[in-house]
């Protein structure tokens, strides 16, 4: 007698095979499918542009887009604009930042820190900075200072509440651990705590990133000669729609460089996920 | 050194967890802490090392530990606490990092910790990569470094296929062979408990309090020997048929809460 456990042979009107049911739900993006399509946006785009369906005043062609840029940049005035951006958004980011990282940890270990701070952030938090910009200018004058204040204020509160929930994120089997091996707390902060919330933070990074850029943008429309912001706003003033999307297009880039960097930041530090 | 629970109770608020716990981990001795879900064990556990203020008594230690002990008092946890950014190597270490030690000298013990636990092939690999098996035995070679003169071991096998199971009760008993090593062992696996164990203290439900203590009347070598598998086998069932009431009336608990 065959054993029914190996006979497979033996088939008749009811044998079916089973339904592949597992379809789906494990969306992968594919590596050129974003670029093919942004070409395909772009070709319709100028396209219309080309054959006057689309009036140039309100929607310049992505050719005259990238004249505009050219000529930016051959003037020198791209640079000039960039720099003026960049540097704010540097030292702002950077205080901000750091400031962030300081309170934040601060109120992920200490008992009165997180009494006392996560009050005053929840109350500050919600307020957006850039109506602080008049207010800082009294305290600061009207040069670099309040605009930095404004972008370091934005980045600062962004970055304090991602850090202590990082830190409160760290599993607290592996604090137990370390001090179950009278490991001190010196240590634990760096060796434990640390890279436990570096995720959060590096997180935290990509959306101080974009607030840096946005605060930097309305705080040089509001009161700035130069930076990427007076330069869209000037170019809209004078109605020279390919300068001002010029000025998108390179806030645009800043913004995917900035991303990469933060990609390239998490493969490095991050490798052990 | 010895481990002294010294009338240990511990309310959570209103909640009594554990009631006037007392017993002795001696030096070199294995005792197993068992009873139904919920009673204690692993609260009783981190009071015994010092990861919890009791309510009242104490956990005490009598006499000096081993002179090259660097954590006479040292964790094995269920859920391995590893640390996941780090390395085998790193991880082994990482309780040394602290301590007045050379660099040649921690390395030999992290080298001798790897070895004990059949690691050295894997000093490179990141938790993520090892299997749960490989992982606790990761979790016991860091505790092997310190030398402990105790170890705490919370369940830890419990998050492990029976088959690994099986095989880190093996190195277990391997590693307890000498006597230098005591411990103070939860489990709600009775198997274990009889194998591994000296003595087994047996809490009752919530509040925990000690119904008995139980000592296992054979050395571990000989529990490893066919003959000793019906003695085992007794023992298990006469401490199970000590906690199966509670055990049925703590599982009832978990379902109505």
């Amino acid at each position: 007698m065959l054993d029914r456990a190996t006979d497979i042979s033996a088939k008749d009107d009811t044998t079916r095979r089973v339904r592949f049911r597992g379809a789906g739900f494990v969306p992968a993006s594919s590596r050129f499918g974003g670029w093919i399509a942004l070409a395909i946006v772009i070709a319709i785009w100028q396209a219309a542009g080309s054959t006057g369906l689309v009036n140039p005043l309100f929607l310049p062609a992505p050719s005259a887009i990238v004249r505009a840029i050219y000529q930016l940049a051959m003037s020198g005035a791209l640079w000039q604009h960039l720099s003026a951006s960049l540097l704010r958004i540097g030292v702002g980011w950077l205080l901000g930042t750091a400031a962030g990282i300081a309170v934040g940890f601060a109120i992920g270990l200490s008992r009165l820190a997180r009494s006392v701070g996560i009050t005053f952030i929840s109350a500050l938090f919600p307020i957006p900075k850039i109506a602080l910009l008049p207010l800082l200018i009294l305290w600061l004058g009207i040069g670099e200072e309040p605009k930095i204040a404004t972008i370091a204020l934005g980045v600062f509160f962004s970055t304090a509440i991602s850090v202590y929930s990082g830190v409160d994120a760290v599993p607290r089997n592996l604090i137990r651990m370390a001090q179950s091996f009278n490991v001190p707390f010196a240590t634990i902060v760096r060796k434990v705590v640390w890279p436990g919330a570096l995720p959060a933070i590096l997180a935290g990074f990509r959306i101080t990133a974009s607030v840096a850029l946005l605060l930097v943008v309305s705080a040089e429309m509001i009161g700035a000669q130069y930076g990427i912001g007076a330069f869209v706003l000037q170019a809209g003033n004078l109605m020279q729609t390919d300068q001002l999307l010029a000025g998108v297009v390179i806030l645009s880039v800043f913004g995917l460089v900035v991303g990469k960097v933060i990609n390239l930041l998490e493969t490095r530090l991050l490798h052990w996920r | 050194m010895d481990l002294i629970a010294n009338h240990i109770s511990h309310h959570f608020g209103d909640l009594a967890v554990l009631d006037d716990i007392s017993f002795t981990v001696g030096a070199g001795e294995v005792v197993a802490i068992v009873g139904p879900s919920g009673c204690g064990k692993s609260t009783l556990l981190s009071i015994l090392g010092g990861l919890l203020q009791p309510t009242s008594g104490a956990a005490e230690l009598r006499s000096a530990p081993p002179a090259d002990s660097l954590n006479p008092l040292t964790f094995v946890f269920q859920d391995f606490a590893l640390l996941p950014w780090a390395t085998v190597e790193e991880n082994v270490e990482f309780p040394l990092l602290h301590a007045r030690l050379s660099a040649a000298q921690r390395r030999a013990l992290v080298e001798d910790a790897l070895r004990r636990t059949g690691l050295t092939d894997f000093r490179q690999t990141y938790p993520k990569q090892l299997s749960g098996g490989m992982r606790q035995r990761v979790g016991i070679s860091r505790a092997l470094s310190v030398k402990p003169a105790i170890l705490l071991m919370d369940e830890p096998l419990s998050a492990l296929d029976s088959q690994t199971r099986e095989l880190l009760m093996e190195d277990f008993v391997r590693l307890l062979a000498d006597g230098g090593m005591g411990a103070a062992y939860v489990t709600h696996n009775l198997e274990e408990a009889a194998r591994l164990a000296d003595r087994i203290v047996v809490l009752s439900r919530r509040p925990g309090r000690i119904r008995e203590v139980v000592t296992v009347p054979m050395t571990r070598a000989e529990r490893g020997e066919g003959a000793a598998r019906e003695k085992l086998l007794a023992l298990q069932n006469q401490i199970w048929s000590l906690i199966r009431n509670e055990a049925i009336d703590a599982e009832r608990e978990v379902q109505h809460a």
